[in-house]
């Protein structure tokens, strides 16, 4: 009996009194029906636009084709020839490195502030508006424009620079100076994983802190010992979206390098030279085996932070 | 006889007064600091945009080396020449087709991603878990991979130099975000409105429009202001798709600024990239609190 009480409750809207099988089965029919209708867009874009496009790569990625000779079958060529290319492996270096050293600064300036801006004191939010900002345009040709010029020779990044004793010269020619540069860029966008951030460590319930000085616990312990821990899940999250952003660079290197990814291949991001290599030459098969390449990179990068998810990543009521 | 003991209350209570006061001063100091701090990084955060839009109204050759901000000279030559525009198109010509692009955006999202939310979030059917676990997958995957068998989609098809490569995505629902975004708002919805409106015979097609739909107009904005700026500065479609330069958006104009740069008409350049980020920061001035919430609750990017 419990079964069909069951069955009863979990079909909605199968109503008080339990009908006989028929018409349920016909709601059930028509309910499957009005799913379908409701997702269609989705649906129609997903299999058009992401997983028919997804395999058309996997098969572009062994071919060699070319918008308009077409292309043949090639087998691994395009994976070997990848390896071989200096170009190739000069993108990765640029875009590893911008990734491993500006994910961490620009999550940690985001922390920084946040914590910072964790009080309530007046102001407080229009802080946070003011150093959201540079988040919504930072990726913008504009903002690409004015940083080319900022850090160019005789900029005023260039001025500071010679005061402090640096090289004249500007940073935007300098192949030593453009990756601090871009990821200069980067952590000035320091605001959207600090408004994520400050959601976060508004959970944290104010009575740990207060434990915690009651037993004479400083602000250093305060802070690996509680903020760290219960700021876990929200520091994961940002760590995967702005990893996976930063392997996505693409308009501000374009614009400050002029599509080239210049001087001597330093900003020659990952993207960048998928382009020049899909649309800047035509070659769409080489381009779709480097772009195969960053999905299953990204995919293994995904994974590893979930596997190891467990290991840092405290989640409250978790039961431990 | 003054200098008796004083009874135990006075003495804590004088010692109380003195470390209440402390604590108020150590307070007062406290909130200074935060102000110091505060103003200090927000002069170093705003430096960039004000710099670039005093250095518009400045004299083309007295841009670069000028490190103070107040502009010795000023003029509005740069925005004339801006409003001119380039190889005889005008400005408003791309400030136009940027406007379109990023209004049909908006609607496209809009219409497409509720109607697929409401099907993940309020029907029950074969297979919603599955499309709902691919939809999430969408979320984290580069968009680089569907990009070069897209353009050779739009290619064969005979879309490419036309808007239809751009903004057939945004009507099928293909910013996954938004649709993310929609199911968790409409899942927070009291499912008692629905059901009751289904006893009393309402239909799916009813129920979306008349109850759940005026209800989404919170996260209905919050999705119109991202689309509209994501599509605004969108630079990469826009470069693989569109050939003729009266078709540009205004990211293609700047970009053709920075190509004649060896002429260095660093004036104009200025002048056109304050212009085209004037909607975009005219939406943030407005929709601040909107923007900022949406990314501190589903953790939008900017």
């Amino acid at each position: 009996m419990s079964l069909t009480q069951q069955a009863s409750r979990a079909a909605p809207g199968a109503g008080p009194t339990r009908r006989p099988s028929p018409p349920r089965s016909r709601r059930r029919a028509a309910e499957t029906r009005a799913g379908y209708a409701f997702l269609a867009p989705w649906l129609l874009g997903f299999i058009a636009l992401t997983a028919g496009p997804m395999i058309a790569s996997l098969y572009l990625a062994f071919t060699d084709y070319h918008p308009i000779r077409g292309g043949s079958w090639i087998g691994l060529d395009n994976f070997d020839r990848l390896f071989d290319d200096p170009r190739f492996l000069d993108s990765v270096e640029v875009t590893a490195q911008y990734a491993v050293i500006g994910t961490p600064v620009k999550l940690a300036a985001a922390l920084g502030v946040a914590m910072l801006l964790n009080s309530r004191r007046r102001g407080q939010g229009t802080y946070r508006s003011l150093f959201y900002a540079p988040s919504l345009i930072g990726a913008s040709v504009s903002v690409a424009i004015v940083w080319k010029a900022m850090f160019n020779d005789q900029g005023i990044v260039d001025d500071i620079g010679q005061f402090f004793g640096m090289p004249a010269g500007g940073w935007v020619g300098n192949p030593d100076l453009t990756l601090p540069m871009m990821i200069l860029l980067a952590v000035w966008q320091f605001g959207a994983p600090m408004v994520i951030f400050l959601a976060g460590l508004k959970q944290i319930p104010n009575e740990l802190y207060e434990a915690a000085q009651m037993d004479g616990a400083g602000a250093v312990r305060q802070f690996f010992r509680i903020t760290l821990p219960m700021l876990s899940p929200v520091l994961f999250f940002n760590l995967v979206l702005e990893t996976i952003n930063s392997f996505q660079i693409f308009a501000s290197a374009f614009i400050i390098s002029g599509g080239q990814g210049g001087p001597a291949n330093s900003t020659l991001f990952y993207t960048l030279y998928l382009y020049q290599r899909g649309f800047g030459q035509g070659q769409l098969g080489y381009a779709a085996a480097m772009a195969w390449l960053l999905v299953i990179v990204v995919g293994i990068i995904t994974l590893i932070f979930f596997r190891t998810s467990r290991y840092w990543v405290h989640y409250s009521g978790e039961g431990r | 006889m003054s200098t008796a003991p004083r009874p135990d209350g006075a003495t804590s209570s004088v010692a109380r007064n003195e470390r209440s006061r402390r604590a108020a001063n150590r307070r007062r100091g406290r909130t200074l600091a935060f102000h110091l701090a505060s103003w200090a990084l927000a002069v170093v955060v705003l430096y960039p945009g004000v710099w670039m839009l005093l250095s518009a109204f400045r004299p083309s050759n007295q841009i670069i080396g000028q490190t103070g901000l107040i502009p010795d000279e000023t003029t509005l030559d740069n925005f004339r020449k801006a409003f001119e525009g380039i190889g005889g198109i005008s400005f408003w010509t791309f400030f136009g087709n940027s406007m379109f692009l990023a209004v049909a955006s908006v609607v496209g999202v809009c219409l497409s991603c509720s109607v697929s939310a409401y099907a993940f979030a309020r029907i029950e059917f074969p297979g919603r878990k599955i499309f709902f676990t691919l939809m999430i997958g969408t979320l984290l995957l580069p968009f680089h991979v569907v990009i070069i068998p897209q353009f050779i989609m739009f290619n064969e098809i005979g879309w490419t130099d036309s808007y239809l490569p751009l903004l057939v995505g945004k009507f099928l629902a293909c910013d996954a975000f938004f649709v993310f975004l929609m199911v968790q708002f409409m899942r927070n919805l009291p499912r008692e409105l629905d059901e009751s409106a289904r006893i009393d015979g309402a239909g799916h097609p009813r129920i979306f429009l008349s109850i759940v739909l005026p209800l989404m107009r919170p996260v209905l904005a919050t999705a119109s202001i991202f689309a509209f700026i994501w599509s605004w500065n969108d630079f990469l479609a826009p470069l693989i798709y569109l050939r003729s330069p009266d078709s540009y958006p205004l990211p293609l104009m700047l970009r053709q600024y920075t190509d004649q740069t060896t002429v260095s008409d660093y004036g104009a350049q200025m002048a056109a990239a304050v212009l085209a980020l004037v909607p975009v920061l005219l939406f943030f001035v407005l929709f601040q609190r909107y923007i900022v919430d949406g990314v501190a609750t589903q953790g939008l990017k900017g």
